[in-house]
């Protein structure tokens, strides 16, 4: 029996470096999964700002990166995340619980800003996302039911022992990372990825072929909140207590962007990256805090002048390597053979 | 009267903002860099005049002549050395650059100046005032910061649209490569304007700091008053501008004068309200919304 004809190319969306990479995350999860049972506190603290640190990245990539929105107002769905795990915990509800609970309010706050902010875009959609991150944090601060300028701390901790609570902490915020991973790959693998692409290099253009550009940014502006959101809870979570400036400091918005723009914008891998090496940063220069913020954002500018793609983007572009694979790979058999 | 008073020096006090936005609007308009760092020279400005009127031993005015050119040559090599290599990875790129400078710079006067506020010399005309009537009570400073404000806008707007130099800067926001091709020289014009945008800048930080104090954070805020008048006076009109960071300076002021702790959040309010149901801003510059069709 002859063989049936055979398309000239095939068109693959996986590779076995692909693979590997799943198979090694799961490896990597299950050690990391283990570690409140064998080390405990002193590991779980910095841990955790790494895993928060992954999680901020990989939803900044999904807006800066895949939608072209470069808000540098996401610290203020971080204060949202915060005083919206407040309030829930508040009316007697297990914080840990919460974390969901504080992700749907940052994502419903963003709904009304979004009809706002997605008007503009560029520098204008930048600066305009900073007054409404402090316009957040005035309004939290004229409020005195939760805590004014002062803040509050974080109800319905008191209960729990210490150990147990930080390996909580320490678990939520290990599930926050891996879901705001795997989500942003699975949703830039589907059709919302590419029409998201095509809206960040140019959206008149995917307009014309029948993009519908104000949807896909709302979706990217939304789904960036949710996430962002969950991440605020995390850290009050673990600092216990919520103060305005903290949770809404501009700080965090420095460090997104630094992640993405040293790891590479626009991949899954360079977010991650980005965040390995700002938490390397940030546990040897913590101490020095305006030194710290000097050299991310120096090394921010650098990296955006020299290695525009960032360190995975210059890695994939000479090798090719690709270890989360969002597009399409396309190969002649006839050269396969 | 207290209303009328603090109508008036809201007017006074929106022509500074109007000031530090007028570089902003310029560098967009002409070079299309939104200028993150913008707030942050302004204070780099304020700064420099503090050492130098410091150690000179003179009101602040007497160090502008030596403040301001060295404004410009920053703005120059800040164009030539950083924003220039920015803008050929697009605007995206320029965003991002401008936004880690003005981390930087933030950090940097945090390291060297700490947080501490800081206070002018400001003379004999820091503590004068003017009087109108029994019942009006008007600081010269500010009387001084908004007819500084109208010069330099009226100067700017004379040399865009009266000089030749300023034609080729309109045709370079009108239409870049067009201008390229009729033999226009981007380059150092892009220089002059970065310098004009930061010599401004300087100028609205010395006022800055000389109606209140300032400290390495103060930048941030600046930029966000200085883009809010720009957008709420619509893109690229100068006028507008000016327009837009008086309504900014009212509103402070007078929701200042009931509660000093809405002030701020009512002039984000004013702005987001204006982006809601105005998003071109109340002086639109029509279809080509750019500095230059309404500067010529």
């Amino acid at each position: 029996m002859a063989p049936p004809e055979l398309e000239p190319v095939r068109v693959r969306r996986w590779s076995l470096a692909a693979s590997a990479t799943a198979g090694s995350a799961a490896v990597v999860l299950a050690v990391l999964a283990a570690v409140p049972y064998f080390i405990g506190g002193p590991a779980e603290q910095p841990l955790i700002i790494a895993f928060t640190f992954i999680a901020m990245a990989t939803l900044w990539n999904l807006l800066a990166g895949f939608s072209g929105l470069t808000s540098f107002g996401q610290n203020a769905y971080i204060g949202a995340g915060a005083y919206g795990l407040y309030l829930v915990a508040s009316h007697g509800v297990n914080p840990f619980a919460d974390i969901a609970a504080a992700a749907v309010i940052s994502g419903l706050v963003a709904l009304p800003v979004s009809a706002l902010l997605l008007r503009l875009s560029g520098g204008y959609f930048a600066v305009a996302s900073l007054v409404v991150a402090a316009v957040f944090q005035i309004a939290v601060t004229l409020a005195p039911s939760v805590g004014g300028t002062t803040g509050v701390s974080v109800p319905g901790l008191g209960g729990y022992d210490p150990v147990l609570r930080e390996a909580l902490t320490y678990w939520a915020a290990m599930i926050v990372a891996v879901v705001c991973v795997v989500g942003v790959f699975l949703l830039v693998r589907a059709g919302f990825g590419m029409d998201t692409r095509a809206v960040a290099s140019d959206p008149v253009a995917a307009a014309s072929l029948g993009v519908r550009v104000g949807r896909i940014r709302l979706l990217a502006y939304l789904a960036a909140a949710l996430g962002t959101g969950a991440v605020g809870a995390l850290i009050a979570l673990q600092t216990m207590f919520i103060e305005p400036t903290s949770v809404f400091s501009i700080q965090y918005s420095v460090e997104m962007l630094f992640m993405v723009l040293v790891g590479g914008m626009g991949t899954i891998e360079g977010p991650i990256i980005g965040a390995l090496i700002l938490f390397a940063l940030q546990q040897t220069l913590s101490q020095n805090g305006a030194w710290y913020l000097v050299l991310v954002g120096g090394v921010a500018v650098a990296a955006t002048l020299t290695v525009p793609r960032g360190l995975w983007g210059f890695v994939s572009d000479r090798w090719g390597w690709s270890l989360f694979p969002v597009g399409y790979q396309v190969r002649d058999r006839r050269e396969e053979a | 009267m207290t209303w009328v008073n603090a109508v008036i020096q809201g007017v006074l006090q929106g022509g500074i903002y109007a000031l530090i936005a007028c570089g902003l609007s310029l560098a967009f308009g002409v070079m299309r860099v939104v200028n993150l760092a913008h707030g942050d020279l302004a204070v780099c400005g304020a700064y420099l005049a503090l050492v130098l009127s410091t150690g000179l031993g003179v009101p602040v005015w007497y160090v502008l002549p030596l403040v301001l050119p060295a404004a410009f040559v920053v703005g120059m090599g800040l164009q030539v050395l950083l924003l220039r290599r920015a803008l050929r990875g697009g605007e995206f790129a320029t965003v991002l650059v401008t936004f880690g400078l003005s981390v930087m710079i933030e950090n940097l006067l945090l390291v060297g100046a700490t947080a501490n506020d800081r206070v002018f010399n400001t003379g004999a005309i820091g503590v004068a005032s003017l009087h109108i009537g029994s019942q009006i009570t008007l600081p010269w400073l500010f009387v001084a910061a908004f007819l500084t404000a109208c010069g330099v806008l009226s100067g700017l707007q004379l040399v865009l649209s009266r000089t030749s130099w300023g034609r080729k800067v309109r045709a370079i926001a009108d239409d870049i490569d067009t201008a390229r091709l009729v033999g226009v020289r981007v380059g150092p014009l892009f220089a002059t304007v970065a310098g004009i945008a930061v010599a401004t800048a300087a100028l609205a930080g010395v006022f800055i700091g000389a109606i209140g104090n300032f400290n390495p954070l103060t930048g941030t805020t600046m930029l966000i008053f200085a883009f809010e008048a720009v957008v709420i006076g619509g893109l690229g009109s100068l006028w507008g501008t000016l327009v837009g960071g008086i309504a900014l300076g009212v509103t402070q002021v007078v929701v200042g004068e009931i509660n000093q702790a809405y002030a701020v959040l009512a002039v984000h309010l004013l702005f987001l309200l204006v982006l809601a149901i105005r998003p071109a801003g109340l002086f639109p510059s029509g279809q080509q919304a750019r500095v230059a069709q309404v500067l010529g």
